[in-house]
């Protein structure tokens, strides 16, 4: 194709973006098109799955059965969410093994919360308020954005994650009307999750290098910072109900702007978790790699058996 | 021995009820028909939303090419007269 027909083809593409059509997996797209998205699916596919290790970790350990059953649902779900987000990224060309590859190697990105430690059971309140909080206010205008694939995933994930929050506001809600102890314990873990929670809805829009792009894709309908801003003014109230305190003591009601006003974001701290710094980085994709490593046999034994099943009923057929 | 062989893609087909087709619900991986059922039923229908499962393997599915979608689908444009529309009736004639 010359240049000039490229050029053609991209401006249509656009259009038909513009125009609110839907992108299919066969149907003729930019390579920076495919690329983009190929990384930002991954990367949510990829933040699911090592969202289940700082979870996983209470697991056993749930206070009661009603918990118990509650968290495993959801750490089921992370599972499931990406496993739709693995599939829908495969219809752009990548295999799912490529994609493993990119996480294990540390090529491909992951949510840099899930680098936090969950030291107690307070966590699981905190993640599930906050964390799936904040990743509901992301994913939900995903559910419109361009690409087919992509789209009709977010619309199954976000049917099933508003469950994840309530169970984790749920958890906030006992231990602050327990005994001090248990209050202290909730107020410690937000004080620990608000500020990752905050870093987690992305670089501020001053530092973004992909917004622009992406508003046209439809991969992002709303910045970073008026994401974040959404979240602080939804959370503030639900933290005030329940007697706990935000800690941010520059935080403050905007009449004017009818929006709270917010301390600074150490950014540092983002930028290190991101590039691997962060309390949790190594012993995460230890996990993970160790997972895919020690299933290895499993994996291989279920194909070798199926391959025997085929062989006989080929066999029995001649 | 077939230790690098991969567990081939599926694709999933999900009845939500009686009385409704099978729709397509996404896709994934498994060593075999069997063990992709059981994956789909994991993976898609944690929540009832099926009372069957279909599942082929995505190498088995022809499809067309939207680069072929002009005569594939264009002839259909122009025939208006396929549409009730199309039809001439007299304002006395309700129900036609």
């Amino acid at each position: 194709m010359s240049e000039e027909q490229i050029k053609n083809l991209e401006a249509q593409f656009e259009a038909r973006i513009a125009r609110d059509e839907k992108i299919e997996p066969k149907d003729w797209m930019p390579e920076k098109y495919r690329k983009t998205h190929i990384r930002q699916m991954s990367q949510h596919a990829h933040s699911e799955i090592v969202g289940m290790l700082p979870e996983g970790n209470w697991i056993t350990r749930a206070p009661s059965l009603r918990r118990k059953v509650a968290l495993l649902a959801k750490v089921q779900d992370e599972a499931g969410h990406g496993l739709y987000l693995y599939s829908a990224t495969e219809t752009l060309g990548i295999s799912r093994d490529e994609l493993y590859e990119q996480l294990h190697t540390g090529k491909a990105k992951y949510s840099s919360i899930f680098n936090y430690p969950t030291v107690t059971w307070a966590d699981m309140g905190a993640i599930g308020w906050l964390v799936d909080g904040a990743a509901i206010i992301n994913q939900v205008p995903l559910c419109s954005t361009s690409y087919g694939p992509y789209a009709r995933a977010m619309i199954r994930v976000c049917k099933e994650e508003s469950f994840h929050q309530r169970q984790g506001f749920e958890i906030m809600i006992k231990l602050a009307e327990g005994t001090s102890e248990q209050k202290e314990m909730a107020q410690d873990a937000l004080n620990r999750w608000w500020w990752p929670s905050l870093m987690m809805l992305g670089p501020t829009d001053s530092e973004s290098v992909h917004t622009e792009q992406s508003m046209k894709w439809k991969l992002k309908r709303k910045s970073n910072d008026d994401l974040r801003q959404q979240f602080i003014d939804q959370t503030v109230p639900q933290a005030e109900l329940i007697g706990l305190t935000i800690p941010d003591p520059d935080l403050k009601w905007n009449e004017e702007r009818q929006s709270y006003d917010f301390g600074e974001i150490n950014w540092d701290e983002f930028w290190q978790v991101v590039k691997g710094h962060g309390p949790c980085n190594k012993e995460r994709m230890k996990a993970r790699v160790g997972a895919w490593e020690r299933g290895e046999w499993v994996r291989d034994a279920a194909m070798a058996y199926a391959e025997k099943q085929q062989t006989r009923k080929e066999k029995r057929a001649i | 021995m077939s230790t690098k062989k991969n567990w081939p893609l599926w694709e999933v087909f999900v009845r939500s009820k009686n009385g409704l087709e099978h729709r397509h619900f996404g896709s994934l991986h498994a060593a075999d028909a069997e063990m992709a059922l059981e994956n789909a039923r994991d993976v898609y229908t944690r929540r009832n939303e099926g009372v069957s499962i279909w599942v082929v393997e995505s190498k088995d599915i022809t499809a067309s090419n939207p680069e072929n979608n002009g005569e594939l689908f264009e002839p259909a444009q122009d025939k208006v007269y396929r549409h009730p529309t199309f039809y001439d009736l007299p304002d006395e004639v309700k129900h036609m």
